[in-house]
Order: structure tokens, then sequence, then C-alpha cells
């Protein structure tokens, strides 16, 4: 385990709350479709906090759609629409009145290809989320962040001596490692990450996994993941996705990611992971 | 033995083809270029002579007195074109923008088709338009009513090339903005108009390459003068204006003088849509 600094929590430590017991995201009958075809169904599960939670399951099942509920982004693609029930912390992320904006701030978001802002130089982009609160306006106080946040996110060495060169100028790898310093800087209190290391080299992998245990320590982590070591390697629990009948996804399993990988409840669940089909 | 031989054909025959469409596009391409090298070869063979200091300093003189210049028709030119930015610009790229971002509604389908209408008229139709509105009324000929038509002229131009620029933004790139709790608005202003601006600055830069030649809108409005004149209220040269003049005029020493304007408005315009390739190719570098 690396020994960097995380950045401070926002979420306050309730004392008493006991670990398990309180979700700190909770779905509850989410579904969704892309122009009035349903692509995940009736998926409820909760996300505890300090914990990181995989999702698994075949090309096109529905991971990433799920994950796009959970910080409603899902709803910026046109003819995009969902139903159901998420709760950050007990409220309804959904509710009428809710600011889509407050909770896009709360719950980061690392996505499946690296989008670094293009016209933003590595420095800007990692603190684009602060600037537009007003934050981090001096040179000091952006290097202060980005510094960190590189750090974390296993990239830092890589960058530190051209901080002014633009995010393209990167590799893929790289610009992906970008992305995750850019969520942290705004310090979310879950982080979403869509197959964060799927475009990274096995050493960069392995830094990243130890980011998502060190982030574990006080955020959710959602993690997608088509590699059944790393699901089985940084969370404590796993969800398994399948695209049933009509192509439709849903949710088959859920529960500690020891269990699911030893003993699964259901069938499918036991071949996908054996690697009998998907 | 019978399938190799048939391959060998059916490749023989695809070569074949492959060759006649690159000699036949590579003829166009030649012919367009020729043409093109042509004209410009025998605007500088006629006009090269007419440039000098004194032809690029000075205004006209009276006829029968040899000497004098085009300076107040290109001071006059780059004023009106200027002005005329300054009206299209910001409501041409707000426009571009609204129909990139928010465009989905008959309201914007019908800008849309509006736009391309526009883009169709005929440039003197728009400076009939604009003597009606600006000149007409106040019986008397201005450099502004000039830029008011080119104005109208450039509008369709910057729109649509606004909105393929904002467009052609990826998705990704809003939804990483977006992702980071930015609101539409700072999403917009500070991501992907931003990521945009290459392209939105080479549609500005195409358009006013566009205006710079025009001469028809500017018959009945910028009218030309034979003096300085730096009074956007009152008629002013124009460099398309007095290359027309000059040409037609029965003057030998005029029409030297008329091939020499038309090599500078044509040099302008060339250095205009270079100007617009290099500011594309600037998108990425940094
Ligand atoms: N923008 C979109 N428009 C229309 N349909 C979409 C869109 N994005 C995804 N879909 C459909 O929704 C379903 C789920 O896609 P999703 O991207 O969530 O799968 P995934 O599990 O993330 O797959 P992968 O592992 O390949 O990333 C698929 O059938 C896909 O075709
Ligand atoms: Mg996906």
């Amino acid at each position: 385990m690396t020994s960097i600094d995380a950045p401070t929590s926002t979420i306050p430590d309730e004392p008493g709350a006991t670990r398990a017991a309180k979700a700190q995201l909770s779905v509850r009958g989410i579904g969704a479709s892309y122009r009035k075809r349903p692509a995940i169904r009736n998926v409820s599960l909760d996300f505890k906090p300090r914990t990181v939670t995989a999702l698994i399951g075949p090309s096109g099942c529905g991971k990433t759609t799920l994950l796009r509920c959970l910080n409603r982004i899902h709803e910026v693609t046109r003819g995009a629409t969902v139903e159901g029930v998420v709760e950050l912390e007990g409220q309804n992320i959904y509710a009428p009145g809710v600011d889509p904006v407050a909770v896009r701030r709360r719950i980061g978001m690392v996505f499946q290809r690296p989008n670094p802002f293009p016209t933003m130089s590595i420095l800007d982009n990692v603190v684009a989320g602060l600037r537009l609160v007003g934050e981090c306006r001096t040179r000091s106080a952006k290097l202060e962040v980005a510094e960190r946040t590189l750090r974390l996110a296993a990239l830092w060495d890589e960058v530190k001596d051209k901080l002014d060169r633009s995010g393209l100028s990167l590799s893929g790898g790289q610009q992906q490692r970008l992305c995750i310093a850019r969520a942290l800087a705004t310090e979310p209190e879950v982080l979403l990450m869509d197959e964060p290391a799927s475009a990274l080299d096995p050493i960069s992998t392995a830094k990243i996994e130890d980011l998502m245990t060190t982030l574990a320590e006080r955020y959710a982590i959602i993690v997608v993941t088509h590699n059944m070591q790393q699901a089985a390697r940084v969370s404590q629990e796993t969800a398994f996705m399948l695209a049933g009948e009509e192509a439709v996804g849903e949710l088959i399993e859920f529960g500690p990611t020891a269990e699911l990988f030893t003993r699964p409840k259901d069938r499918r669940t036991e071949d996908y992971i054996t690697g009998r089909f998907g | 033995m019978a399938v190799a031989m048939a391959q060998a054909r059916s490749l023989r025959v695809r070569h074949a083809r492959s060759a006649v469409g690159v000699v036949s596009t590579a003829l166009c391409a030649g012919a367009a270029a020729a043409a093109l090298l042509l004209i410009l070869g025998y605007v500088v063979r006629e006009g090269a002579a007419s440039i000098s200091i004194p032809f690029l300093t000075q205004v006209p003189h009276p006829v029968g007195i040899p000497g004098g210049g085009v300076a107040n028709a290109i001071a006059g030119t780059g004023i009106t074109v200027a002005i005329a930015t300054l009206m299209a610009a910001p409501i041409g790229v707000l426009t571009g923008v609204y129909l990139a971002m928010y465009g989905r509604g008959a309201f914007a389908s019908s800008i849309r088709f509006l736009s391309d209408v526009l883009a169709g008229v005929p440039s003197i139709a728009i400076g009939l338009f604009a003597y009606v509105v600006l000149v007409a009324p106040f019986k008397h000929f201005s450099a502004v009513s000039g830029s008011f038509a080119f104005a109208v002229l450039m509008l369709p131009v910057i729109i649509r090339t606004t909105e393929e620029a904002i467009r052609s933004v990826p998705v990704t790139i809003r939804e990483g903005a977006l992702a980071l709790g930015l609101p539409v608005y700072a999403t917009t202003v500070r991501v992907v108009i931003p990521a945009a601006r290459a392209a939105i600055v080479t549609g500005l830069l195409l358009s006013i390459a566009r205006v710079t030649g025009e001469t028809a809108p500017l018959l009945f409005t910028a009218f030309g003068s034979q003096f300085w004149e730096l009074n956007p209220r009152n008629p002013m040269a124009q460099l398309p204006l007095q290359i027309f003049n000059y040409a037609i005029s029965p003057y030998p020493l005029w029409h030297e003088q008329a091939w020499g304007g038309a090599l500078v408005l044509i040099v302008v315009v060339l250095v205009l849509n270079a100007l617009a390739r290099v500011a594309l190719r600037s998108r990425t570098s940094r």
C-alpha cells in the first residue's frame, strides 16, 4: 500500500453509525432506456460507505448505464429516461427539485474512455471542477491540488515537469489517470469508475487498484470491471449483471465479493465467473 | 489452379479500376488547380507593374494626372469589413451555439431554414435591402450601410460553421464537464466553446474572406469615393468598387491600376484563407 495523502473527507463521521448499517447510495428499482428501448430494468442494491463495490457482467449488460444513472448523467443523453429511486445518504437524487449539478458534485465519475478537456493544460484539467466555483485561483493553490491528486492517481512523476502542456499530449493511459485526478480534485463522496484500468499497463493498474483501496478508507467506490481478478482483489462487494430476455440488463446477484466468487447462489453467476459464457 | 487464375484476374481488374479512379480524379484536380493558377498568374502579370509604395499609400489622382493609388480604398474596405464583422460575429456565433446545444424544436428548425435561405440570396438583393433600410430613409450613402449588407451575407456562413464546430466537439467532453458538477452554462462556455474555438475562428475568417471581394452590395450602399474618408457614416472608397470603376473607365492608366487593385484584393483574401487554415491547425497544439 502506498502511503499518500487522501483528500480530506467531506462526509461527517457519525459516531455510532455502524459500518454496514447505513447505505451511502441506495438504489431502488432503477430502470433506464435509450429512446424508449430499455437497457436496464428494476435494479435494486445498496452501496456501502467506505467500500469498493465491483460491477461485473458481460459487455452490453448495462453496467455503464447503471453507473450513469447514479450521478444523473444518463439523462443528458438525448432520448434517455430513468425511473426509480437513488438515495444518497437517505435523499432521493431523482426527487423533484433536486439539482443534478449538486448531485454530480458529490458523486464523481471516471469514464470508460479518457476525456481530458482538449484546450486545457494538464494543470487546468486537474483543477477544472474547482476553478468554476471560484476556488483554486492562484497558481500555488492549483499546484497544491494538482500534486496531491496526481500523486493519488499515480501520474505525478510522469507529468510534474510538463504541467502546462496540453492534456491531449499524454498517452491514453496517462489521460485516464489525469481524468481520475480531475475527479478526485472536487472531493466527491462517492466515486464511480467505469473500467478505469482498461487502458493501463499492469504497473499503473496496480497503482490504480492501490488508489481504490486508499480512497475506500473514506469514500464509497463503485467500479465497473471486466477483470475478475481485479474485482476479487479490490472490492469488498460485487454485483453481477446480465442482459436477460429482450436484451435488458438486470441485477442477477449481489453480495460480499468473497462469497459471490466462491459460493455463487445463481447458476448464471457461476457460469460467468468460471468463464462459461459472456 | 482455376481459382488462383480467377483471383489473379479479379485482382488485375481491381487494380485497373483503381488506376482509372486515381488518374481521372487527379486529372480533374489538376484542371481545377491549373485554372486557379492561370487566373492568379494573369492578375500578377497585369497587376504587378502598378504595385508600388505610392500606389499603396496615396489616394487616386484626378483623370490625366499620372500616379495616385488605392490607399483610401484599402482603408475603406478594411473599415467596412471590420464593422460588418463586429455586427455579424456575436449574433452569428451565439446563434450557432444555440442551434448546436439547444436547437431541437420547431423554432430552431425555422432559424436553420432561414439561415440556409439567406445563404442563397444573391448579394445584390441584400445590397438593395440595405439600401432600402439604411440609405433611402436618410438620403445618404454610407459605409455602415455597406457593412450591414456584408453582415447579412456573413451571418449564414458564421451560423453554419459555428454550429458544425460545436457539434463536432465529442459528447464525452461535454459529459466529462457535467460529471464534474459544472452547470450546463459553464460547461458550454468553459469547455465546449473553447474546444470548438479554432473551428469557429476559421469560420469567421472564411466569412470575412467571402465578403471582402463582394462588389454588388456596395454599389448603392458604401457607394465609393475618390477621397480619404474614414467616417463610416459617409460614402467611402472600397477596393472592389475602385477596381470596377477603373476597369470600365476608358483610360489605360486606370486599367493598369484596376489590375493592381485586383492583385491587392486577391492577396488579402488569400492571406485570410491561409490564416483560417493556420487557426484550424493550431486546434490541439499548444
Ligand atoms: N447512447 C446510447 N444510445 C442507445 N443505446 C445505448 C447507448 N448506450 C448504451 N446503449 C445500449 O444499452 C445497453 C447497455 O449498454 P452499456 O453501455 O450500459 O453496457 P456495458 O455493460 O457498459 O457494456 P461494456 O462492458 O461493453 O462497456 C446496450 O444494449 C447498448 O446498446
Ligand atoms: Mg461500459
